[in-house]
């Protein structure tokens, strides 16, 4: 089998990415979170187009390809144009350094890994292309010569500088524990040390998945959008294809990061508890299905946020960045090292950190609860009640 | 707008805002408020943008226009345009006969038309001086808080929008359609009701719809806790809210603003309290008051107020007993040549008809006291300093309807 090469392959592998993502984005996670919001909030959402709406994306695609492309008067031409581009490119190339599973065994003796490429820079590039992808975002509402859109734009550059930031540091903190910055290291590591990272990287996790949700300008952070102040901000002039650009990149950056949270934190395509023996029957279902099964996950969490928080006001975003989580990051730096400081060589520093960091975010869940019972007493005693139900 | 002192001061503020401006940054800046445009604005130098927000945008409730002059993204100043979808309501009132003039107060306030029906409704029969059976007022007080229920609903879950989350708007919308599905079986109709007339009521109660409302309202605290669980504790919510749009009891009385936003100011007055009309005497409710007089404030009064509604509602079904549904009333409608005026307490604030008649069957005159339009005047005052983002919460939260404030 001469034919299945591995630079043919890759580019096998290139073209399967760039063919399905974008498909996997209109007909699968549009639809889902459309059904799912519906699910929600009391309502059917899409059920028209195809068996179930299973065809609403078909439909949405076909609408936005036939529009009518418009470019503003006074419209920055050229980068009006490339914004889109630019805003969707670094996204789908960051689909390349995702490893969804180990090598795969294709015939007898030619085997290919699940991933295009395995940079020892990876983790590194993939921040600097997600963060290339906002440019697009910047630029977009910045060229189409409309206040709004240049708001939108603006917003879109506070918060890059906000979130990047705690993001970085979030993972540092991680990289303490991994050793590598090739993705693929960090998920063998943490089948080797028997310990997925999120555990003794709680914090790191959470910081990291906030920031995420922040970069990819989703609710609770949605604000260059904010359909409701800005009305779509930096896409208010896009129409048609270079519309679908923004929102494949929109939705390829969502997949970007949940693919990463699962990468980093939670152990990759490994299933639960790979080490644990009794558990061995989970294996029956391929790695690469457990990949995407905790990713799915977390683009669910992303639709779960959109129906259930309102928006944060930009300058309220800037300060929880700045103010909460750049100095939780660092000191969860500075904790992660001393753990791993302290037992030098092995690994029961960082199963000592999962116990604390488990335990405190118990207590806090738990404080968290009880002071929500007890204002909603406080507020319902404050309210006057009148006499008797009925007189 | 229609207080031309206070516009003055506001101006006034503003030109001691830019002198205060022009000597803090070195630049001059001429004390009326006309920006002179420099070659080279240094970094640090204001710099104002004029940015129109509507007539068509998704969070002015309609067709309201404010021309905004920002800093970034700090307002500076709000104008409010108001007349995108003015009728002249008021001069076809004295073109047509006064039961003629009730299908035209559907359209003021379009989210609560029953309340303007009864608005108008009662003018004129202080006019007439006439006697309202027991039965119709009942259900005039139940049609009442029905529609402040569903006003409030409409007004929760559209603010909820315009602070970005859109959950609570489904669940509130889906109330309110029951609610609609009340009036429909009532009156045939489900957003412009035309369902008072003057002495009494058009229809009887249709069979059953007593039973079903009952069931519907014991079931209307568990949703209202529903829609609580999604803000009122809510971290996002609270900081959206807390401390945005402050306003005073006093400067509330000196603007003229009534309803929610008077009440959470924390000056107790209700017109269903303070000058009851049809049988709001005899009934037990609390008046929801707050003291910070914040947009936060506002939220919880209205939600409160939907609370004691379902408790008004529930009272007033006990009562209900068989009767006349309308009062003695001629048949051609022809008041003495008086002025009078009379107001009832609709979802958004003192809603009152001046009304001049000169004898005939048509007003001479018929004024509204429309309180979106009153309310409305507060917004320069209240924007002013917040951010674009708080602009919108606050054009929610002050509940205006557009149909109302441009009649």
């Amino acid at each position: 089998m001469k034919v299945l090469t591995p630079t043919v392959l890759t580019y096998v592998k290139v073209v399967l990415l760039v063919a399905t993502v974008p498909a996997i984005v209109g007909f699968v996670i549009v639809l889902a979170e459309r059904r799912l919001m519906g699910f929600m909030q009391a309502r059917l959402g899409p059920n028209r187009v195809g068996p179930k709406g299973t065809l609403q994306g078909l439909a949405d695609l076909v609408k936005l390809v036939t529009k009518e492309d418009v470019t503003p008067a006074g419209a920055e031409k050229a980068v009006h144009f490339l914004s889109p581009v630019l805003s969707v490119i670094p996204a789908l190339t960051a689909l390349a350094l995702i490893p969804f599973g180990p090598p795969l065994q294709l015939t007898r003796k030619v085997s290919t890994p699940l991933y295009v490429t395995d940079v020892n820079v990876g983790l590194l590039f993939l921040l600097a292309l997600t963060s290339v992808g906002v440019y697009g975002i910047i630029l977009g509402g910045w060229s189409s010569n409309n206040k709004y859109s240049l708001l939108g734009g603006l917003r879109s550059a506070a918060q890059l500088v906000s979130y990047e930031v705690p993001m970085g540091l979030a993972l540092v903190a991680v990289l303490l524990m991994t050793r590598s910055l090739s993705l693929v290291e960090i998920v063998e590591r943490q089948q080797r040390i028997h310990l997925w990272f999120v555990f003794p990287g709680l914090l790191a996790f959470f910081l990291y998945f906030v920031a995420g949700v922040a970069e990819t300008n989703r609710n609770p952070f949605d604000l260059p959008e904010a359909e409701s102040e800005l009305v779509s901000g930096f896409n208010t002039e896009y129409s048609g294809v270079k519309f679908a650009f923004f929102f494949l990149g929109e939705y390829t950056a969502m997949i970007i990061i949940s693919c990463v949270a699962v990468t980093v934190f939670f152990g990759g395509w490994l299933r639960p508890f790979p080490n644990v023996k009794a558990l061995a029957f989970l294996g029956i279902v391929p790695p690469f299905v457990w990949f995407l099964l905790k990713a799915g996950f977390f683009l669910f969490v992303y639709i779960w946020f959109r129906s259930t928080f309102p928006r944060y006001r930009f300058d309220q975003l800037m300060g929880l960045g700045w103010k909460w989580m750049i100095p939780l990051a660092l000191a969860n730096i500075v904790v992660v090292a001393a753990a791993i400081l302290a037992t030098p060589g092995r690994t029961n520093g960082l199963f000592a950190l999962s116990w604390i960091y488990g335990g405190l975010f118990a207590a806090m869940a738990l404080l968290a609860r009880l002071r929500r019972a007890l204002t909603r007493r406080e507020r319902l005693a404050t309210v006057p009640q009148g006499a008797g139900e009925s007189a | 707008m229609t207080d031309e002192r206070a516009l003055t001061d506001a101006e006034r503020d503003e030109a001691e805002y830019f002198a205060r401006r022009a000597t803090d940054s070195g630049v001059a800046r001429p004390a009326s408020g006309v920006v002179e445009h420099h070659e080279s604005p240094t970094l640090f130098d204001v710099q104002e943008m004029e940015l129109n927000f509507g007539p068509q945008h998704p969070s002015t409730h309609g067709v309201l226009r404010l021309v905004l002059k920002v800093d970034g993204e700090k307002i500076i100043e709000a104008k409010p345009d108001v007349g995108y979808l003015h009728r002249g309501t008021e001069k076809l009132f004295e073109t047509e006969t006064y039961p003629m003039g009730i299908p035209h107060t559907d359209r003021m306030d379009y989210v609560a038309a029953a309340t303007n029906n009864h608005a108008f409704c009662l003018t004129v029969e202080k006019l007439l001086g006439v006697e309202i059976p027991r039965r119709a007022q009942l259900v005039r007080v139940i049609l009442d808080e029905l529609q402040r229920l569903s006003s409030h609903l409409v007004w929760l879950g559209t603010s909820g929008i315009d602070l970005g989350a859109v959950t609570p708007f489904w669940y509130a919308f889906r109330e309110r359609e029951q609610i609609l599905d009340f009036f429909e079986e009532y009156c045939g109709a489900r957003l412009t009701l035309n369902c008072m007339r003057i002495g009494g009521l058009p229809f009887d109660l249709t069979p059953g719809w007593v039973e079903r409302l009952a069931e519907f309202i014991d079931d209307l605290p568990a949703r209202i806790d529903d829609y609580e669980q999604l803000l009122t504790d809510n971290r996002i919510w609270k900081k959206r809210t807390i401390g945005i749009g402050v306003i005073s009891a006093e400067e509330c009385v000196e603007w003229g603003l009534t309803g929610p936003v008077l009440r959470a100011s924390g000056l107790e007055w209700d017109l269903r309290r303070a000058q009851p009309y049809e049988c709001y005497d005899e009934l037990d409710f609390a008046i929801p008051t707050r003291s910070n007089g914040d947009t936060y404030d506002r939220y919880i009064v209205r939600v409160q107020e939907m609370r004691q509604s379902v408790r008004i509602v529930k009272q007033c079904l006990a009562r209900l007993e068989p009767g006349e549904i309308r009062g003695k009333v001629p048949r051609v409608i022809k008041p003495v040549a008086e002025e009078t005026y009379a107001s009832i307490e609709s979802p958004k604030g003192e809603l009152g008809f001046y009304c001049v008649s000169n004898g005939t069957n048509r007003p001479y005159r018929m004024h509204c006291r429309p309180p979106s339009f009153i309310n409305l005047q507060a917004l320069p005052r209240l924007a002013r300093g917040h951010l674009i983002s708080d602009l919108v919460a606050l054009i929610g939260t002050i509940d205006i309807v557009l149909g109302e404030v441009d009649r």
